[in-house]
């Protein structure tokens, strides 16, 4: 069997249509309530309520994303689209600012208690949000940030694997750079910009991808401190938008707006999918 | 145009000290050569010049001004690396026009120096790549480029050849000093090779352990090494050196006598060049070879002399020589015998 040496990297025959086939039934598992999200978003009320459940889109598409759009059932999800896009991008640049940043300080300054400084640092990737969430709430409230972006963005800003991600890639840039800069006459603010920046850039957009999620699918924070229906973000809209009590679910356009809340995450994947890959596979030294 | 003094220079990282005291002075479009093995300091030195060190004690002059607390910007220095230190987003052009770009410079400027400093280093259709589309001694090139275009007082090499294939490093070799020798500029290189050490330098400083050993020309430190440790790291193969006797009748090496031309007593140590030795059956060197390297123009034999101690020698042409336990006689004139302190290494006579 002279195919199976090349087994690991290359499959051929029934063992190339085998994994195909693997594949192709693992995207449909994990495709199939996605469709059944878009089915639901295209049909009537009483065709979702009703058993069996269709398998195939109706023609109720534009009237339930309209619906959801412009008048959702709080409030228009165009405006919880907006800000849940207003807090992503927020998030993932204010935290790449700060930890591109705060690691350029740590690994390229001496300065006293730099050590204790990067432990500090270190440390809060021990406390995610959920663990200091009670304090951070009260420091919110006390600076009049609940309902607003800033209160939004900025407890979730700093990050400790960011600034990690960026000291390990710093020390990886060889020390000869910054000398031949320092001997080129660049001050550390001008190497900053000239060379690490540039440097790092592919990292940036590695680390935007994961952050610019991760602020999207932020769902207990904006949960807590938007009481205003207008600051709701989507991943939180839609929960509010089942009824409480007795009141029937709007399941058409709650499904509408599952499918609009996915397409921006989507959309920066794609668009930055060449970018992403080559910051993980490699940093271009 | 600049001089480069080093007037009792020392470096300290915690409680070691690195560099033991140096004092030099470079002439004007000088080119110095820093040789030593590893760890001996040199690459220390050098960069205390380019101010990417701090100057524990001494004082450093740059064009007779004072440059201790000089950023390495405000020297008048540049500097070639060991791992050239392009940047890697970078095209050749911009690297090269880097530091005239922080400088200030409009950017014709810039574009003309570049153009310039391409031509002399035929790296004209090579200004838009990047470093990584370049090979060992383009990336070397462009090093070199980044160095001239700022036109400085001093150039500062730091290892440049050692990531270099052998033959590669010949050529850049000539490049280097041919360039130098064009521009005129002072010029300090750090090496651990001694031939390019002795190839380049119009004088070199022998390090060791922080100190400099000996400073002078190439064919000073060949011909008349001031320690030991010069003799034994200038030259290839290694001077052979045998502790002695020095005696009214010559130098008594174990059973052998050997001339005494400086009629020196008491214990030595004897330097013989294997290169200066040559057959002779009435020579008072007695060498068993253990084996023969042929290298055309000349033989390599490494043996042991009848005390048992190692030795070698080279001799013109190729010689039919085996391997088997032969034994041959060699002779050394007079001049040829290099004479040491036995307890400071200092040359003696």
């Amino acid at each position: 069997m002279a195919t199976e040496i090349t087994g690991m990297v290359q499959r051929r025959g029934a063992g190339l249509w085998l994994t195909h086939l693997a594949m192709i039934a693992g995207v449909l598992v994990i495709f199939f309530p996605i469709w059944l999200a878009f089915v639901a978003s295209t049909v009537t009320q009483p065709e979702i309520v009703r058993p069996p459940m269709p398998l195939w889109p109706g023609d109720q598409l534009i009237e339930n994303y309209t619906a959801a759009l412009f008048s959702g059932v709080n409030v228009p999800v165009l405006t919880m689209l907006g800000n849940s896009l207003v807090m992503a991008v927020g998030i993932a640049v204010g935290k790449i600012v700060i930890s591109l940043t705060s690691a350029f300080a740590i690994v390229y300054f001496r300065f006293p208690g730099r050590n204790l400084f990067f432990w500090l640092i270190f440390l809060t990737l021990m406390l995610p949000v959920e663990v200091r969430i009670v304090p951070t709430y009260e420091v919110i409230a006390g600076f009049g940030m609940l309902n607003s972006y800033s209160g939004l963005i900025f407890p979730l800003i700093a990050s400790a694997t960011a600034t990690f991600l960026f000291r390990q890639f710093y020390l990886t840039v060889p020390d000869e750079l910054a000398e031949a800069a320092r001997v080129d006459g660049a001050r550390p603010m001008r190497f900053f910009w000239d060379i690490l920046l540039p440097m790092s850039r592919t990292n940036i957009a590695a680390l935007f991808v994961i952050l610019f999620i991760y602020g999207w699918n932020q769902f207990l924070w904006p949960l807590l401190i938007t009481t205003d229906p207008s600051m709701n973000t989507i991943v939180m809209g839609i929960k509010q938008m089942f009824p409480s009590g007795d009141d029937l679910a709007n399941w058409p356009v709650i499904m509408a707006t599952s499918i609009l809340a996915m397409i921006p995450p989507v959309v920066v994947v794609v668009s930055m999918q060449k970018l992403f890959i080559r910051g993980l596979v490699d940093s271009e030294k | 145009m600049a001089t480069v003094e080093l007037d009792d220079i020392h470096k300290r990282f915690g409680a070691e000290e690195v560099i033991k005291g140096v004092s030099l002075t470079v002439a004007d479009g000088e080119f110095i050569v820093i040789v030593g093995p590893s760890g001996c300091g040199k690459s220390t030195l050098l960069r205390m010049v380019a101010g990417l060190e701090t100057i524990t004690s001494g004082e450093l002059r740059i064009n007779g001004l004072r440059a201790n607390e000089k950023e390495p910007m405000d020297r008048d220095i540049a500097m070639v690396f060991q791992n050239y230190a392009l940047y890697p987003h970078m095209s050749v052009a911009q690297n090269m026009g880097y530091g005239l770009k922080i400088a200030g410079l409009p950017r014709d400027a810039i574009a003309a120096k570049v153009a310039e400093a391409a031509k002399l280093l035929q790296l004209k259709d090579l200004l838009d790549r990047k470093p990584r589309q370049l090979s060992g001694g383009q990336r070397q090139r462009v090093a070199m480029g980044r160095a001239i275009v700022r036109d400085p007082a001093v150039f500062l090499f730091d290892e440049p050849l050692s990531n270099l294939d052998a033959k590669l490093r010949v050529q850049m070799r000539l490049e280097i000093r041919q360039l130098q020798a064009d521009l005129g500029t002072t010029a300090l290189y750090v090496t651990h090779d001694q031939v390019e050490a002795m190839t380049m330098a119009d004088r070199m400083i022998v390090m060791n352990a922080g100190r400099a050993e000996q400073i002078g020309t190439p064919l000073d430190v060949y011909e008349r090494p001031s320690t030991l440790f010069a003799a034994q790291f200038i030259g290839s193969p290694a001077m052979n050196v045998l502790p002695a006797e020095g005696g009214a009748d010559g130098l008594r090496v174990a059973e052998m006598v050997l001339p005494n031309p400086a009629a020196i007593t008491g214990p030595v140590m004897v330097g013989l060049r294997p290169e200066h030795l040559y057959p002779d059956p009435e020579g008072p060197i007695g060498l068993r070879v253990r084996l023969a390297e042929p290298l055309g123009a000349n033989t390599l034999l490494h043996g042991t002399l009848a005390s048992g101690e190692a030795f070698t020698a080279s001799l013109a042409g190729v010689h039919g020589i085996g391997q088997g336990g032969t034994m041959l006689r060699l002779s050394v004139a007079p001049e040829n015998i290099h004479l040491f302190d036995a307890a400071s290494g200092r040359r003696l006579g």
